[in-house]
């Protein structure tokens, strides 16, 4: 056992570090979906649609600085600025416009109105940012690597991977919970996920609640988004990726739970990664093979507060 | 809609289908296709009159699919490969649906979303064994032992796949008007009743878990028949969603509904995807969306309405 | 001495704090009507919901025709022949009110047969003449969310009673129901029951229902069992009118 840790410690040290970098993307885009669906009740299928969008923005933007002669840090402001682009304008478009109009429908048609959204965008994306791959990693470059030390050898990793997204991550996970356990619009959004009629019956306006919270969420997906876009190349598709692996995440961890979801995103991000070093065939694999676990064995999720269902 | 109004559609629906697949043969393939999806459709009708939503059913349908895939080499005869992706995907929902009708409503729908991505997982990354995102190819089929011309292929499968469809749209419908589909329904309403009248409401689940696990079979058979390709894709969690949309395109009060909705879907698609390559999903969409909040009763109440006003 | 048809022993359950049930000692006689009474809260449905297996208590028995039936679960206590009502009528609310009695029916018969239709004529005639006795014949094609209170009650009891149980429990029968209906519907009630020979165990706030129709009555309070006897002397106990009619000694 020990011989395997010190054979291996370089590719487990790896998988622990570019793990925690994927757990942090994965975290962004979750705690939107989990905080969506806490407070609206609806499982929402475009959630991926709105990371890729987010990604796609901030990519443009970025390569627009670019154009414009604008030093490479200016990408950063980018990220910035499509996340609040697409989470500003989607955000409250899709929910006026859309959601609020089947609120009270069957569960059924309210996941289908999502579903229909996401074949939307994922079509506006392809008409806006072609099918070829756009990238640009000016963010990720201009930071620049550090050298890793692993026994013996030093691997260079970026500033980026290594700092930045797990640092947005967790101010993100912090801030979050101060949020809704410190301040009142927070414990507001905490009352309507706990009891919406409860909390209606209380004077509270559920209307701006969900109006807010699907902004914010939406905003969260944009900037898990706009996050992971200096990090790979974007192509149609990564929409339809993300929000399925959101979706193993959400269920993992049990919805309405945010540091239940960090933790899961931790948990699915360094297996993954742990897969793709040790055993690349079950890479795609092993947060499903997760999910299933968990959900077989404590249906409700491995922090879950709503009761399952569990006839 | 009446026993008479049903009937009279379904004889029309039929002729039409028939005559346009003789009057338009490039159309063939399409609506093949549409009634093998409108079957596995059948099967997501069933789990909504439990009021549960599954969104991992495509998963039958690349089992049906790969097993007559895997199967074809050994035993190319059409007649043979059908009931046994049946009875695998049969064999495969009673497997599955003995643990996942322990679970209701969003815990049962995220259940069987993961257990077809770990099904699609495998099929995408053992490249040795399944090909991968390459998939397989079909070879040659013989039907009762004979191998028949391209255009008699055409037509053998249209056919198969229309009476296939009328056989299980039957069966569905005279399941759905029995005690069992009638308790089926009772799941969703008022699940304690039936336990408190002595009624073992897992079991009435599980048997039409089954009993859609196999028609997502065949439909996946028929399927890798027509189009003689198999791929991953098949079990991706968007053909899962494409065929929840397909069974409220429909309209889920009718078992004529999920062959309205694909056979509209497949229509629209083709079409869309030649006019605007990149746009047929949007269009789509917006079809559905178009339908929820207007016409939530799908194709089958737009119709049922027309003819109370008739 | 005839034997019990249902018998209780020392049944204990407590949920946090709260006794639902402290020790309860009952046995129901065939072919009685018992009612249970008490201030909400006593314990009174949590009786109910053990005796079908709904709730499993922390202690003691409980014997149906002699055989212990704890542990079982509420499908195989029904099967056993003990039928339950609900306070909240457990009706299928998308389905019509012939047919909830038609699947209360087949369930009855045998709910395993997918392919004949389930009003086929057996059942219809079956399901109408529930209906009958039940008079609700009137509403039979309403959906069974679209009746008034009394009929879902009167719909939900019916349902019970398809099942031809020996045993039936009945979770406040006539709450919800129109005064000026309530006597009529509990006559009924009484008629189809002692017709058939049901034994009834009823919980009921309506003293006047008590009063008429129990042959015996039995107090509920804090979780246990504090009198037991004819009505007439239970409902004269200054004790049982203080603590669960509410009715306040005259003062001298």
């Amino acid at each position: 056992m020990g011989e395997w840790f010190t054979e291996n410690g370089l590719l487990l040290g790896l998988a622990a570090l570019d793990g925690l970098a994927y757990a942090a993307l994965v975290f962004m885009v979750a705690v939107g979906l989990n905080l969506v669906f806490g407070v609206l009740r609806i499982v929402n299928v475009a959630h991926g649609s709105l990371f890729a969008i987010g990604a796609y923005t901030a990519a443009s933007v970025g390569l627009l600085f670019a154009a414009w002669g604008l030093p490479p840090a200016a990408g950063f402001a980018a990220l910035l600025l499509g996340t609040a682009l697409v989470g500003g304008v989607l955000g409250p478009v899709i929910e006026r416009g859309v959601l609020r109009r089947v609120y009270g429908q069957e569960e059924v048609l309210q996941l289908l109105v999502t579903f229909a959204l996401f074949m939307i965008l994922e079509d506006v994306q392809k008409l806006v940012w072609g099918v070829q791959p756009v990238s640009q990693d000016a963010p990720m470059k201009v930071l620049g690597t550090v050298e890793v030390p692993f026994g013996d050898d030093t691997i260079p990793f970026t500033v980026y991977q290594l700092f930045v997204l797990p640092g947005v991550a967790l101010f993100t996970l912090l801030g979050l919970a101060w949020f809704l356990r410190r301040t009142l619009t927070g414990r507001v959004i905490v009352a309507v996920t706990t009891d919406k009629e409860a909390a209606m019956a209380m004077g509270i306006d559920a209307a701006r609640v969900t109006l807010l919270t699907f902004t914010f969420g939406a905003a969260l997906a944009a900037l898990g988004g706009a996050l992971a876009s200096p990090t790979t190349s974007l192509v149609p598709g990564i929409g339809a990726s993300t929000i399925v692996l959101s979706f193993a995440v959400v269920a993992t961890a049990g919805l309405g739970q945010i540091e239940g979801a960090a933790l899961t995103s931790l948990l699915i991000g360094l297996g993954r990664s742990a897969a793709v070093y040790f055993e690349p065939e079950l890479e795609v694999v092993v947060p499903y093979l997760i999910m299933v676990a968990v959900l077989l064995v404590r249906p409700q999720g491995l922090f879950g507060v709503v009761e399952a269902r569990r006839v | 809609m009446s026993r008479r109004a049903e009937a009279l559609l379904a004889l029309g629906g039929i002729a039409a289908l028939v005559f346009t697949a003789w009057a338009a043969p490039w159309l063939r393939f399409v609506l093949t296709v549409a009634l093998a999806k409108g079957l596995a459709v059948l099967g997501i009708l069933l789990l909504l009159r439990a009021g549960q939503v599954s969104f991992g059913h495509a998963m039958f349908l690349a089992l049906g699919a790969y097993t007559v895939a895997f199967a074809a080499p050994a035993v190319p005869e059409t007649l043979v490969l059908l009931p046994a992706a049946a009875l695998l995907a049969g064999g495969a929902g009673l497997l599955i649906g003995l643990f996942v009708v322990r679970y209701r409503d969003i815990f049962f729908g995220m259940l069987n979303l993961a257990l077809s991505m770990v099904f699609y997982s495998v099929l995408e990354k053992f490249y040795a064994v399944t090909k991968g995102t390459d998939g397989i190819r079909m070879p040659n089929l013989s039907v009762a032992g004979v191998e028949p011309g391209s255009e008699a292929q055409g037509w053998i499968m249209f056919s198969l796949a229309l009476g296939l469809a009328l056989l299980c749209a039957v069966g569905v419908r005279a399941y759905l008007g029995s005690p069992m589909g009638q308790a089926l329904a009772g799941i969703k309403t008022r699940e304690t009743r039936l336990e408190f009248l002595g009624v073992p409401a897992r079991r009435v689940l599980l048997f039409a878990y089954v009993l859609s696990a196999m028609m997502g079979g065949i439909a996946g058979a028929l399927i890798a028949m027509t189009s003689r390709h198999v791929t991953p894709q098949l079990a991706y969690w968007t053909s899962s969603g494409e065929l929840i949309f397909i069974g409220i395109l429909g309209g889920a009060g009718s078992a004529l509904g999920p062959f309205l909705g694909a056979v509209a879907f497949e229509l629209v698609r083709v079409y869309a995807a030649a006019a605007v390559a990149d746009a047929w999903q949007m269009i789509l969409g917006g079809v559905l969306l178009a339908v929820i909040l207007f016409a939530p009763g799908g194709l089958v109440g737009i119709l049922s309405r027309r003819r109370r006003q008739a | 001495m005839t034997a019990p048809l249902l018998s209780a022993r020392g049944l204990r359950l407590a949920f946090g704090g709260v006794k639902a049930a402290d020790g309860i000692d009952l046995d129901v006689m065939p072919g009685e009507f018992l009612a249970i009474i008490g201030p909400n809260g006593a314990g009174k449905t949590t009786f109910i919901n053990m005796t079908t297996g709904y709730l499993r208590p922390q202690a003691g028995t409980i014997e149906y025709e002699g055989r212990p039936i704890l542990g079982l679960a509420p499908r195989a206590i029904v099967r056993r022949g003990i039928g339950r009502s609900f306070q909240l009528p457990q009706l299928f609310t998308e389905h019509t009110v012939l047919e909830n009695a038609a699947l209360a029916i087949a369930a009855r018969a045998g709910i395993w047969s997918p392919l004949a239709a389930l009003l086929r004529p057996g059942y219809r005639r079956e399901a109408m003449a529930l209906l009958a006795r039940f008079g609700l014949v009137g509403v039979a094609e309403a959906r069974a969310n679209a009746l008034n209170e009394g009929a879902r009650k009167l719909a939900d009891i019916a349902m019970a009673a398809a099942l031809e149980p020996r045993l039936l429990l009945m979770d406040e029968p006539t709450s919800g129901v129109a005064a000026s209906e309530k006597m009529g519907v509990v006559e009924t009630l009484v008629r189809v029951l002692r017709e058939a020979g049901v034994t009834a165990v009823f919980v009921e706030h309506d003293m006047e229902v008590v009063a008429r129709f129990a042959d015996r009555v039995a107090v509920w309070s804090q979780g246990r069992i504090v009198t037991l006897g004819p009505p007439a002397a239970v409902l004269a106990d200054p004790a049982v009118r203080r603590e669960v009619i509410g009715i306040e000694p005259a003062h001298a």
